[in-house]
This record gives structure tokens, C-alpha cells and sequence, in this order.
């Protein structure tokens, strides 16, 4: 059977070219860069090298750019980091009701522990009101986080300007972007998007997982995420995973370079997947329907659920994803699906195909094969479908 | 995709016994779409034996292939060993279920309950007398077709055709439909 990987959003195949790079560091080059003597030295150049790459795909430079272990820690290490170290300013952040759940329950836990949060909505589209993020700032608010492209609906949010007209309400204010399905894959630059910290990770873009990182704009007050040596300026101790930074500036290098083809060859096979999905009676798209990422296409199938559409686009050799309540481990709905209105019953047929620069059109003709005849068939053992037709 | 034993994928891609049956003897509905599952059973009954076991499901994976193994496992029995069928028995059945579904998609059992049940009040209220009319809301007997339920207060509307009662908000008899799709 043929093999369709369309679950980018959940991580991208290593480029082998990467992992060619990689692959000195972990055991020729093991040194730690930390070390004076010569062990140390390719292992530190190298580390070095890949946070010059790194800054040159976001526009930043190379002393803003510290390593994390994945984009969830980046995360993390933004809200936490913050809060704890303007204390003296206040106990106020502001995040849409749209963001990820490293940054949701970042802010979760911060509000456990005495922090206020307000959590912006947004409308049918999944787009973030700017002047609402702006109205929601007080005196005693310190960071600002609305994530730059949601994995799961797709839009992207207009983060230059809500950091234009935060900053035009506050002064001493610093605003964050999760940029973990963006940077790598869109023109991404922290100046034009007026970011203080912003934060990705190299599996989203064809890099190794395990591997992410977090711009942290100079002058930006941050607590350290993890006490330890000297690493990462003494804000993100731990001995360097060498191989994953390698393999993460050298995916950045390689984004940059290709990022105008790249997406000019996901966004023609992600609107030939959506016109072909939505013409299926009853399935709609979800997220905004230009303001989107590239490959990410998103829809409800009505009357069914997403697991079982899953579970039969795997048997055809398809691999989605989905955010319906029996696909996640906590059998809830998915919160982004929620916060644009979809209703939960609704929400259960939800399904996410996120292309890569590896998919063909053949990958989504294969899709649209299968798609229809899946539906229906589900639809055929739902008791809901025919109730439906009845009324 | 390994969370599934053979079996579950088995009963899940090649489902037994789907459909509805238009002259049900009992039917049987558990679970809401917006838990995520939900099941509807139909049974015939002769001679106190399942005649004719069928399902309809919205749900999972694993909440189909349930459906499926519960009507593999109740067709034929007696009423008594069908109401004997225990959810763990199903999962059993079907060489285990991951934890998570145990119990928001497990309802196999509960729905087949629930139809032999919906089969026993009929009958109980065919002894009675000719206590043929049942409220859809309440389940109350009646013996002649009030316009307000005198139990619960309900608003009764029947079909002109099949004399049916047509549940709230809906334009068309569902029973009728029932029969021409079939």
C-alpha cells in the first residue's frame, strides 16, 4: 500500500541532510563545548554556528538565541521566565484562548500560583482581535503571548500588530510569539513582527526533534529556566545537545533557502486538498481561508467521528490527525475547536491533514480517492446522519 | 495503529449486524454526540431468543468495534444470558481495550440492555390490556392517544400514517422514513 504522511504539525522526517551533519556529534565530535581543551572546540564552533543560522532565519542575532529541548520548553521558559522576573512590575499576562497547551497551561500554573491571566477569544476564523489583546493590558500586565500559526485550524495571527498597539498602550511590556508552526516555514522576523521573545523548534521544520529555541530580545528581564553552569548565558543550564543544535541551524539554514518554493508548493497542494475535501456535503473547512499556513488544512466532517476517520485513512495508508474527544488522552474537545464556536458534537468529527515539502499531488489525489467513500461509510453506521436527513 | 488489539481493528474495518431494524421488538439508545459515542440497538425477539441483533454508531474506533462485538455475542441467547453481558466481558471479548475507553466507549452492553428492556415494558404492557400507547418522553402507558401526556405533561404528535409519535422539533415521522430507507 502506499504511504501518505500528512501529520507535519505533529513533527516533520528528518532532512537527510541534516542528519548528515548531525551524525559527527555524536560520536567523533562528542566533546562538551564547555571544555577548554581541544575537545571543546569543534563541539562549541559548531553550537555556535548553528545559533548564527538560527538568528539569520527570525532576524536576530546570534547572543538572542538560546537552545531549549523542544518548543513546549521554549514556551515555558517565555511565560514562566517573565513572570517570575517582573514581579515587581505585576502579576498580569495576557494569551489568546487559541494558543498551545505549553503556553495555556504555562499560564494555568502561573495562575496557581497568584499570577492573573486573561485569555483573549477570538472569532470564527480563530483570529485574535488586536485591539482587544490592547484593551486587555493594565498597568501591572508584563507579557503578552499569542501564538503566531495555530497547528490545529491553521490561521495566523496579525502579530505585528497587536504588538504595535500593545506597545502603544504600555510601554514597559514585552510580547511573545509562539512561532513553533511558523518559523522555518513563513518569512518570520522578529523586528517586523516587534516580538521581545519568540519561540521555535527545529522538528517543525524538518529539523530533529528535541530540538528548539527561544529569541530572547536584548534587554528582556528572564528569570533562568534551568539553574545550572554556564550554558546558554546562565539561563538555560545543561550540557549542549550538540547533534540536535547542529541538526536545528543547519534546518534553519536550509528553510531560509527554500522558503519561497516551499511554500509555493504547499500552498498548491493545500488548496487542491481543501477544494477536494469540501465538496464532500457536509464537511467544512475550519481556521481562517487565506490567513492560513501553508500546508495546514483543517475541516469538521459532520455526523461522524474523527478517531474512526482516522483509523480508516490509516488502513488506506493515510496518516491525519485529529482533535476530537477520543482522540486525545484526556477525552476532552479540543480547545481551539471550542474557542471558534465549533460545538463539541461537531467537534468530534474534526481532521487535520498538515502537508510537507515531501507530499505530491499524487499524496493528495490519493486522499480524495478514499475521503469520500470513508465518510460515507461511517456515515452509513451513524445514528445521527439519519436522523438528520429525517428532520 | 498499535492502541487497538487485532481484534477491535477486526471489528472496527469488517463491522457485524450494522444496520436498524424497522419493526424492532425493542430498541435501545445510550451515549450523546457530544461525549462522543453513541449507540443505538435494535433486537427482534422469538421465543424469548435474540432473533435478529442490529446497531447504529457514532463514535470511535473502539466504541464501533464494541457495538459490533456486543451484537455478535447477544445474537441467538436468551433474553437472561443477553442481560447477563458485562462491559469487561465485552473488552474481553475483544482482547482488551485501552483504558481510556473502558468507559465512555464501552456502551455496547448498556444499549443492548436498554433495547431488551424497551422490549420487556412493551410486553408487559401488551399483558396489561392493551396498553399499546407509549409516551417517547416519559415512557408512560397509555390506553387510549392523549393529545398531553397525563404523566409528564409532554405535547404528543403523532404520524398520520403510521400513527407513530413524531418526537419534538422534527417535521417528518421518523418511523416512516425508517421504513422507506429499509
Amino acid at each position: 500500500m502506499r504511504e501518505v504522511y500528512l501529520d507535519h504539525a505533529a513533527t516533520t522526517p528528518l532532512d537527510p541532510r541534516v542528519w548528515e551533519a548531525m551524525v559527527p556529534f555524536f560520536r567523533e565530535q562528542f566533546g562538551n563545548p564547555q571544555s577548554l581543551h581541544r575537545y571543546g572546540d569543534g563541539p562549541r564552533e559548531a553550537v555556535e554556528h548553528a545559533r548564527a543560522q538560527v538568528a539569520e532565519l527570525i532576524g536576530a542575532q546570534d547572543k538572542e538565541i538560546f537552545f531549549t529541548a523542544s518548543g513546549s520548553e521554549a514556551n515555558n521558559f517565555a511565560l514562566k521566565g517573565i513572570a517570575f522576573a517582573n514581579e515587581n512590575v505585576g502579576k498580569h499576562l495576557v494569551i489568546s484562548a487559541i494558543e498551545h497547551h505549553s503556553v495555556l497551561n504555562s499560564a494555568r500554573t502561573l495562575e496557581k500560583l497568584g499570577y492573573e491571566i486573561t485569555v483573549i477569544p477570538v472569532d470564527a476564523h480563530g483570529l485574535v482581535d488586536p485591539a482587544a489583546v490592547a484593551e486587555a493590558v493594565r498597568d501591572d500586565t508584563v507579557l503578552v503571548s499569542i501564538i503566531h500559526g495555530s497547528n490545529e485550524i491553521g490561521t495566523i495571527q496579525p502579530i505585528a500588530e497587536i504588538a504595535r498597539r500593545v506597545k502603544e498602550r504600555k510601554r514597559r511590556i514585552y510580547v511573545h510569539t509562539d512561532a513553533v508552526m511558523t518559523a522555518g516555514t513563513i518569512p518570520v522576523n522578529v523586528d517586523e513582527l516587534g516580538v521581545d521573545l519568540l519561540s521555535l523548534a527545529g522538528s517543525a521544520f524538518y529539523g530533529p526533534k528535541g530540538s528548539g529555541a527561544l529569541y530572547i530580545r536584548r534587554g528582556t528581564r528572564i528569570m533562568p529556566y534551568i539553574d545550572g553552569g554556564v550554558q546558554e548565558k546562565g539561563r538555560r543550564g545543561g550540557t549542549e545537545n550538540v547533534p540536535a543544535i547542529v541538526g536545528l541551524g543547519l534546518a534553519a539554514e536550509l528553510a531560509r533557502g527554500e522558503m519561497g518554493q516551499r511554500v509555493a508548493h504547499l500552498t498548491a497542494l493545500r488548496d487542491r486538498l481543501i477544494q477536494g475535501l469540501t465538496a464532500v456535503d457536509r464537511v467544512t473547512l475550519t481556521g481562517h481561508p487565506t490567513q492560513r499556513l501553508p500546508g495546514l488544512v483543517s475541516v469538521v466532517v459532520e455526523y461522524v467521528e474523527g478517531e474512526a476517520l482516522l483509523l480508516l485513512l490509516n488502513a488506506s495508508g493515510i496518516a491525519a490527525s485529529s482533535g476530537s474527544t477520543c482522540t486525545s488522552r484526556a477525552l476532552k474537545a479540543s480547545h481551539v475547536l471550542t474557542a471558534i464556536g465549533v460545538e463539541t458534537a461537531l467537534a468530534q468529527g474534526s481532521l487535520v491533514f498538515s502537508l510537507g515539502v515531501g507530499n505530491t499531488p499524487e499524496d493528495v489525489d490519493q486522499v480524495l480517492g478514499v475521503f469520500p467513500k470513508i465518510v460515507e461509510r461511517l456515515r452509513a453506521m451513524s445514528p445521527l446522519y439519519h436522523k438528520v436527513e429525517v428532520a | 495503529m498499535p492502541v487497538y488489539t487485532d481484534k477491535v481493528l477486526d471489528h472496527f474495518m469488517n463491522p457485524r449486524n450494522v444496520g436498524s431494524i424497522p419493526d424492532a421488538d425493542g430498541i435501545g439508545k445510550v451515549g450523546n454526540p457530544t461525549c462522543g459515542d453513541m449507540m443505538d440497538f435494535y433486537i427482534k425477539v422469538k421465543d424469548n431468543r435474540l432473533d435478529d441483533v442490529k446497531f447504529k454508531t457514532f463514535g470511535c474506533g473502539a466504541a464501533i468495534a464494541v457495538s459490533s462485538m456486543v451484537s455478535e455475542m447477544a445474537m441467538g441467547k436468551t433474553l437472561e444470558e443477553a442481560k447477563a453481558i458485562t462491559r469487561e466481558q465485552v473488552a474481553q471479548e475483544l482482547g482488551g481495550l485501552p483504558d481510556n475507553k473502558m468507559h465512555c466507549s464501552n456502551l455496547g452492553a448498556e444499549a443492548l440492555h436498554a433495547a431488551i428492556e424497551d422490549y420487556e415494558q412493551k410486553q408487559a404492557a401488551a399483558q396489561q390490556g392493551g396498553l399499546a400507547c407509549q409516551c417517547p418522553f416519559c415512557n408512560e402507558f397509555f390506553k387510549d392517544v392523549p393529545e398531553v401526556c397525563t404523566s409528564c405533561g409532554a405535547k404528543l404528535r403523532f404520524c398520520d400514517e403510521c400513527g407513530q409519535p413524531i418526537p419534538h422539533g422534527q417535521e417528518a415521522c421518523p418511523t416512516c422514513a425508517e421504513k422507506a430507507q429499509a
